[in-house]
């Protein structure tokens, strides 16, 4: 029996579970990741024997605690290689990392008739917040198109982005193609033109060995509940020239360096973006998983999975009726499978499949602008980690081609 | 049990109206429309009334949606035509009560059809939403009408 990599199914007791009268099979990893039983005791060793405020006691406890809080941080810092703590800020999610660097750098550096690029392919946290800014500062979006089979067109890429581009923000992993873009080679695009590049994260360092100096990022946005963490936690990374010239977003508690009457004065990084209490019990456990990852290897997770699509890509490719979108070559594809069955809309096909035990996304993924772009209401999606398995692959394949008979034929 | 159980949500009845819609389109004599979306999968429905004297003359729905919502509207259009606004409302209520698992009226039943059918969704949560849109649209068209009304 497949028990993921490295025997790893064990780890993750929710999985073994029946839903609908099915053994469970989750694929639904784009979204929200399974938390190990690693992950879940740090947060219960946290509470049960750690638990106080940061940075703020004298006493034993808040000692450990904040010890503990800026050790993950360090964890969060060497896996993705940042130069050093400082460039590593705490914030909920990828999205709230994102709104910072628009509301705070972006307001800060965009100016009226700058051009803000981004892609057709992009979360609406990559997205909206740009419109935001743009219209505040009557700036220009601009949309970078993808190719006729599904990827980043970088010969678009090369005449959206002008002297006049001041950011360029771009998903480093689609949530929907199962692309990967080559964010090194739009810092360097992004950077002769002058503009300040930023990665969105999400998507990518879940599933891929990241190094931020090697890409030359300005920003890079990441979630922790995508990578095995809880949700609530998140990160900010920036260069630390700009995170220091960058405002704080919110104040208060934690983020001063001293209070007086009419004005304050901000602590150094990373702290001064750190205004009330943390997440604390969120940013150990996201260091627990960056150990857990590490265990693994990245570059093994990542070979795990392609193996895992080059096994059920061609078998989807296969079912009549099927779309699949995003490159059909394996090689260029994540595990992020989107698909349209017939005509069928994606809510029936993932009933469907919920009633065979199998979770799956469907909708619009929260790329609203893309659909459009696909001339598509929705679509389905189904998504791998390290812990799933061919079984699983096979389930989904069979259990689709049940669901086209049922609706088919109008019963089974 | 697997797919068996999708019978339960998708009968017979339900995927006739949903691959041979009743009163699909525009209606050219419509007094009132309104455009409700869900926006957790980006399905919009555009429900077209024509009313007068406070009842429905004539109705009829446009947009894109899964099966469950495009079967839900046209089972709406065929119960609430020719009935009055202050029955069709108390009759939206009551598919709304269906679709959450509770009791109604057997008159009730009676009137709502082959729309009473799709109180099986009570079964299934996570499409409630799909079967209640073009019903919230209808409501929210008839709501706003009053309100005007009244001003």
């Amino acid at each position: 029996m497949d028990n993921g990599l490295n025997n790893t199914r064990k780890d993750f007791k929710i999985l073994d579970q029946i839903v609908n009268d099915e053994p469970f099979v989750y694929l639904d990893n784009a979204a929200t990741t399974q938390k190990p039983a690693a992950v879940l005791q740090s947060i219960i060793n946290y509470y049960e024997h750690d638990n106080a405020n940061v940075h703020r006691g004298v006493h034993t406890l808040a000692e450990r605690a904040t010890a503990d809080f800026e050790a993950a941080r360090d964890k969060v810092a060497a896996f993705i290689n940042a130069p050093s703590r400082k460039t590593i800020v705490y914030t909920r999610s990828t999205t709230e990392s994102l709104n910072w660097i628009a509301s705070s750098f972006g307001n800060m550096v965009v100016e009226a008739g700058d051009e803000i690029v981004i892609s057709q392919m992009e979360h609406h946290s990559n997205v909206v917040p740009w419109q935001q800014i743009a219209a505040k500062k009557h700036a220009v979006l601009k949309y970078i198109d993808l190719t006729a089979d599904g990827e980043l067109d970088m010969d678009h890429a090369r005449q959206q982005i002008t002297p006049k581009t001041k950011i360029v923000s771009i998903a480093h992993a689609s949530n929907v193609m199962g692309v990967v873009n080559p964010i090194k080679e739009l810092a360097k695009l992004a950077h002769a033109n002058g503009a300040y590049m930023i990665g969105d994260g999400a998507q990518s360092t879940p599933h891929l060995p990241v190094d931020v100096q090697d890409l030359d990022v300005d920003f890079y946005a990441l979630s922790g509940h995508k990578m095995l963490a809880p949700t609530g936690i998140g990160v900010l990374y920036g260069k630390q020239e700009l995170l220091e010239a960058m405002p704080p977003v919110q104040f208060g508690g934690e983020m001063i360096d001293f209070v007086h009457h009419q004005n304050a004065s901000w602590k150094e990084l990373p702290w001064k973006f750190e205004a009330g209490t943390p997440n604390i019990s969120g940013a150990i456990a996201l260091g627990s998983a960056i150990d857990y990852l590490n265990d693994l290897g990245m570059q093994n997770i990542h070979a795990y999975e392609q193996e895992l699509v080059n096994y059920t890509l061609p078998k989807l490719l296969d079912i009549e009726g099927l779309t699949v979108y995003g490159p059909h070559d394996p090689a260029k594809h994540t595990g992020v499978l989107a698909f349209n069955l017939d005509d069928l809309h994606p809510h029936d096909v993932a009933s469907g499949l919920d009633m065979e035990g199998i979770a799956v996304r469907a909708g619009h993924h929260c790329a609203q602008p893309l659909m459009e772009y696909l001339d598509v209401a929705a679509t389905a999606r189904a998504s791998f980690y390290f812990y799933n398995t061919k079984e699983d692959a096979d389930r989904l394949v069979n259990s689709i081609q049940a669901v086209k008979e049922f609706f088919a034929n109008g019963t089974i | 049990m697997g797919l068996s159980k999708l019978n339960l949500l998708y009968k017979e009845t339900v995927l006739d109206h949903s691959q041979h819609p009743r009163h699909h389109g525009q209606l050219p004599d419509a007094t009132a429309h309104l455009e409700l979306r869900n926006p957790t999968c980006g399905d919009v429905i555009d429900v077209q009334a024509q009313i007068e004297d406070d009842k429905i003359i004539d109705l009829s729905f446009d947009g894109v949606g899964c099966t469950i919502s495009q079967a839900s509207a046209s089972m709406m259009t065929v119960a609430l035509i020719g009935q009055s606004v202050k029955r069709a409302r108390e009759l939206i209520t009551d598919f709304s009560k269906l679709t959450i698992g509770d009791e109604i009226s057997d008159q009730a039943d009676e009137e709502l059809g082959d729309a009473a059918i799709l109180g099986t969704v009570a079964q299934f949560p996570a499409r409630i939403k799909c079967a209640a849109l073009p019903w919230h649209a209808l409501d929210e068209l008839l709501e706003k009408r009053e309100v005007e009304k009244n001003d």
